[in-house]
């Protein structure tokens, strides 16, 4: 089934671009960049050109509920392909009540206009989760509670992006005590495949990646147990992270802006989360690869994972940890299975610091290191 | 001074919900008289999310993630209030790097997130998109020469935006400008000024993401960058082995970069287009003014030395006007408990004691959602509310008993007063070129103008912070964090802290009570929860609904007017709407009386 809605008035992605004086080597620089992003191989390239020739823009429906629109921002910090290029090129961005000319009667004739027209064919995006309390009144727009129009744009979509860790897992409204009962879009969702892309917030490009993905090839991601596509969330932050030849050396900062810090040592013991949490952080980076937080001296919070604000405090190392939700495999997640992931975090370290002492020398990065 | 009118509902009643470009959910309803003229506002915030109460029981130096979790628009604010609420109430003092690298955030978030709102929240108020299909692309490009050098002004480049937009709109698929108010008789641009502002509509979403890599390589992303307690978490090592793991020369010489093309895009692009446009819309000083001309308040920003809060020592300085009179400064004090109150009696919440104001270090905020008589809810659908009973998630928060205006408008304004003179110079120079008085500020057009008035200080101050920066580890300080007090074992019992900010969108401050090295007690009262804020005890009318007052409307089923006005505040309701009690009282069950 195509996720892609056919209609004579539609123009196709390519066209549009051209149009905004884009010419044809820039185009297929762009879908030869896309194609690395996405792992594609360099036959992947020409499958994008194709998709993007070929194909009319898809219309999205962008909600929010419950949540601080970082999503939203970050997705605007798109680099490749930039933002502007994805609102006016790629798809129709027909409802975002962040960026939509129109308000009140007029945006809200647009939800039922889309729902009439493309019936199955349009994808819902949502950024933010859902309050049950209080019959869904901690969460009005357009006069009605959130949850009933989650249930109205979701029962027609093609497909629904959970944006951000608020809508895939509840995120800092469902922290202890979650006084609003968010709920996050899955768990409210039946019959219709659910994309989770957590963060707080996603990187912007592996949100305009994977919607890119679905443009291409006219299907899903390949989705692990936890929803998240494999493509950006198959590996932790700590087996590709820059500073993963210091912990296996056993280097360490041990304090704020101590000579370790100004040296870039690992952050595991100031509470470092990159061990435990899958995201592509430490590969793709942030804003256009700048950094990402262990880069900058922070150690990572595991803003992607599920529950990451009930597992604080976050300067504690994670082996001081209880009740880790998160197996080494992002597949073989099972709470019940849940047995002491930082004691084993541990366990590699000190694995490594014995090597060192053994071998008298740095160990290198080659180290596969799984915790468990 | 201006005399408020009083709210008259006798009129046609007309809601706008939601209102769009903003952050979070709010909505507005109005009566208009039989010429269209609002006669009474009602401001309602929809959302609630409860973070102060997740708050609590939280290790104090978490508590910035969680309060920045607050907003993710105005993002890095919130943990800087959590961060200075927390180190006051523990007494810890922080290295002058780690104020000036916070400075620098701050500035960065100014001017990046003015900018935004400008071009991408505000803007589609005053250009009509449809319009600039009409434009003469070689009339647009001696429009846009006469008022910049920017480079990117040829004939040739408006033509290619016009038929990029042309075969955007012929496409059938207007995305994000469906269903706009093209074509409204009150966007008075000509067509050639319709199409510059869309060229650098497109221009500013691609600038600002270069923008916030300030952020991003001292906090490791944006939006959300990684604070600390104590100090900023990036060490700096600029001359020895390992400094490619920390802030080093490559890494300044970014941000100098960086800060350098920010003041040339705000003040070749901005800048000029926010004068040109208002230029066309002056009959906009008339109108929006609301508690503008009476009630402003700041609490100061930009410490020039670390740890030192004395006004003089504040980039923006702090201070309250009452009344309109501009010749006394009030001073105001974030701990004392006659300042600043909160009052719930239209609030979706209930004290033990309506009525009576209570200031966040004692704050509490219990649930309590119903409608008063005149409010409707027919089945799941929320017909309108009754302003005279409880109508909104935001509290009314009061100086003195005062609704106030806080924002960039309220900063200038009584940066004005205080005599500064960078600010004067500004605000004189901008008045002098639109050729309007000083009143001119107390309106819609004032507060859009003073935003980007504002954005072109922060970007000159980030450019000299900066340089600041990189003179102060020249001379030989690298230190960015302070650790004596890393250790909740080195803290008091029983610590209270407040933390003052001036956030973009205005005056916000965390409180904080600590106890036995947890959160005791947590409370936030931001910019938005001031403007947005519905009536009070008295019945005084909050800003918004202050500054719809009197605005005639062309056609209020098609509400222009009110967007303007309600954008040029820039509202961001997650941040006003955040709030929930110490004591994680039960939710009550939803109430139609």
């Amino acid at each position: 089934m195509s996720i892609l809605t056919r209609s004579k008035r539609v123009i196709t992605t390519a066209e549009v671009m051209e149009s905004r004086g884009i010419n044809r080597r820039e185009f297929l620089g762009f879908c030869s960049m896309m194609a690395v992003m996405l792992g594609l191989g360099p036959e992947g390239s020409g499958k994008i050109a194709q998709a993007m020739e070929v194909k009319p823009r898809v219309p999205v429906l962008w909600l929010h509920g419950l949540e601080c629109t970082c999503c939203s921002e970050s997705f605007i910090r798109s680099s490749h392909p930039q933002a502007s290029d994805v609102i006016l090129s790629m798809i129709s961005l027909d409802y975002d009540d962040t960026l939509m000319a129109a308000a009140g009667d007029q945006a809200e004739a647009i939800v039922d206009e889309i729902i009439r027209d493309y019936k199955g064919n349009y994808i819902l995006a949502v950024e933010g989760n859902v309050p049950l309390a209080h019959d869904g009144w901690n969460c009005i727009v357009g006069g009605r509670p959130f949850k009933s129009r989650l249930q109205e744009t979701a029962r027609h979509a093609k497909a629904i992006i959970a944006w951000g860790t608020c809508a895939a897992f509840g995120c800092v409204q469902a922290a202890r005590p979650n006084p609003t009962q968010a709920t996050p879009i899955s768990q409210l969702v039946e019959h219709v495949p659910v994309i989770n892309v957590p963060g707080c917030p996603p990187i912007a490009e592996v949100m305009t990646g994977i919607l890119t993905y679905m443009l291409t090839f006219d299907r899903l991601p390949d989705l692990d147990r936890q929803r998240r596509p494999k493509m950006f969330y198959g590996q932790r932050i700590h087996d590709k992270c820059y500073r993963r030849a210091h912990f296996d050396a056993g280097q360490f900062v041990e304090s704020w802006d101590d000579e370790g810090a100004r040296q870039g040592y690992c952050l595991y013991k100031l509470g470092c989360r990159g061990p435990t949490t899958y995201n592509a952080c430490s590969t793709i980076g942030w804003n256009d690869g700048v950094s990402f937080p262990i880069k900058s001296g922070a150690p990572c919070m595991g803003c992607s994972e599920e529950g990451f604000w009930d597992r604080g405090p976050f300067y504690e190392r994670l082996q001081g940890m209880q009740q880790f939700g998160i197996e080494s495999n992002a597949d073989m997640v099972g709470k019940a299975a849940a047995v002491g992931i930082g004691a084993a975090v541990g366990a590699h370290m000190a694995v490594s610091v014995a090597k060192k002492a053994l071998q008298g020398r740095k160990d290198n990065a080659s180290d596969e290191g799984n915790p468990s | 001074m201006t005399v408020l009118p009083t709210p008259d509902a006798s009129g046609r009643r007309v809601i706008i919900d939601p209102i769009t470009r903003i952050e979070g959910h709010l909505r507005i309803e109005i009566n208009v008289d039989d010429r269209n003229v609002i006669r009474n506002a009602v401001s309602v915030g929809t959302m609630w999310r409860g973070l102060e109460n997740i708050l609590k029981d939280r290790d104090p130096r978490d508590a910035w993630a969680f309060a920045q979790r607050v907003c993710g628009v105005c993002t890095g604010i919130h943990a800087l209030a959590s961060l200075r609420s927390v180190e006051d109430a523990l007494a810890i003092k922080i290295p002058e790097n780690a104020n000036l690298i916070r400075n620098i955030m701050t500035l960065t978030l100014y001017a990046q997130d003015h900018l935004v709102h400008f071009y991408h929240l505000h803007a589609l108020d005053w250009v009509d998109v449809v319009s600039a299909l009409r434009a003469d692309p070689a009339a647009t490009s001696t429009l846009a020469q006469s008022i910049s050098s920017w480079p990117k002004s040829s004939p040739g480049y408006f033509k290619d935006i016009q038929a990029r937009i042309a075969k955007f709109v012929g496409s059938g698929q207007l995305g994000p400008f469906r269903n706009g108010y093209w074509g409204h008789p009150g966007y008075k641009l000509p067509a050639e000024a319709n199409l510059m502002a869309v060229a650098h509509y497109l221009e500013a979403l691609e600038f600002q993401r270069e923008m916030v890599k300030i952020h991003t390589v001292f906090g490791g992303k944006n939006p959300h960058p990684h604070w600390v307690v104590g100090g900023v978490p990036s060490a700096i090592n600029v001359h020895n082995t390992g400094a490619v793991g920390a802030i080093n020369m490559e890494r300044l010489n970014l941000v100098v970069e960086i800060a350098r093309r920010t003041q040339e895009f705000i003040t070749q692009v901005y800048v000029p287009d926010l004068l040109t446009i208002a230029s066309f819309y002056k009959d906009w000083v008339q109108w929006g003014g609301g508690l503008s001309s009476m009630n402003l308040m700041s609490y100061g920003e930009f410490p020039g030395r670390a740890n030192d809060t004395s006004n003089d020592n504040m980039g923006m300085p702090r201070g309250a006007i009452i009344g309109g009179d501009l010749s006394r400064i009030h001073e105001v004090d974030l701990k004392d408990p006659s300042h600043i109150q909160e009052f719930v009696d239209h609030s979706w919440y209930k004290y033990p004691d309506e009525g009576k104001g209570l200031h966040p270090f004692d704050g509490i905020t219990e649930c309590d959602f119903r409608l008063g008589p005149a409010g409707k809810i027919d089945k799941d659908f929320l017909t309108q509310v009754d302003e005279t009973a409880k109508y909104s998630y935001v509290k009314a928060p009061r100086f003195k008993g005062e609704a106030m205006e806080v924002g960039p408008l309220a900063r200038l304004v009584i940066g004005y007063a205080a005599g500064r003179a960078d600010i004067r110079q500004l605000v004189d120079g901008a008045l002098k070129k639109l050729d309007v008085p000083l009143s001119a500020l107390f309106s819609t057009l004032g507060r859009t103008a003073a935003r980007g008035l504002e954005a072109q200080w922060a970007a000159d101050r980030l450019v000299t912070t900066v340089n600041d920066l990189i003179a102060n580890i020249r001379n030989g300080d690298i230190n960015t964090c302070a650790t004596e007090k890393w250790e909740p074992s080195s803290w008091p019992a029983t610590a209270k802290g407040a933390g003052y900010c001036e956030a973009p969108r205005g005056a916000l401050g965390h409180w904080v009570v600590i106890k036995d090295g947890r959160i005791a007690n947590y409370q936030c009262v931001v910019p938005t929860t001031w403007n947005a804020s519905p009536r009070d005890a008295k019945g005084k009318i909050g800003t918004y609904e202050a500054a719809l007052m009197g605005t005639p409307m062309a056609d209020p089923s098609r509400p222009l007017e009110v967007l303007r006005t309600i954008h040029s505040f820039d509202p961001c309701l997650a941040c006003a709407t955040h709030l929930y009690g110490p004591d994680g009282e039960p939710i009550v069950d939803v109430k139609v009386v």
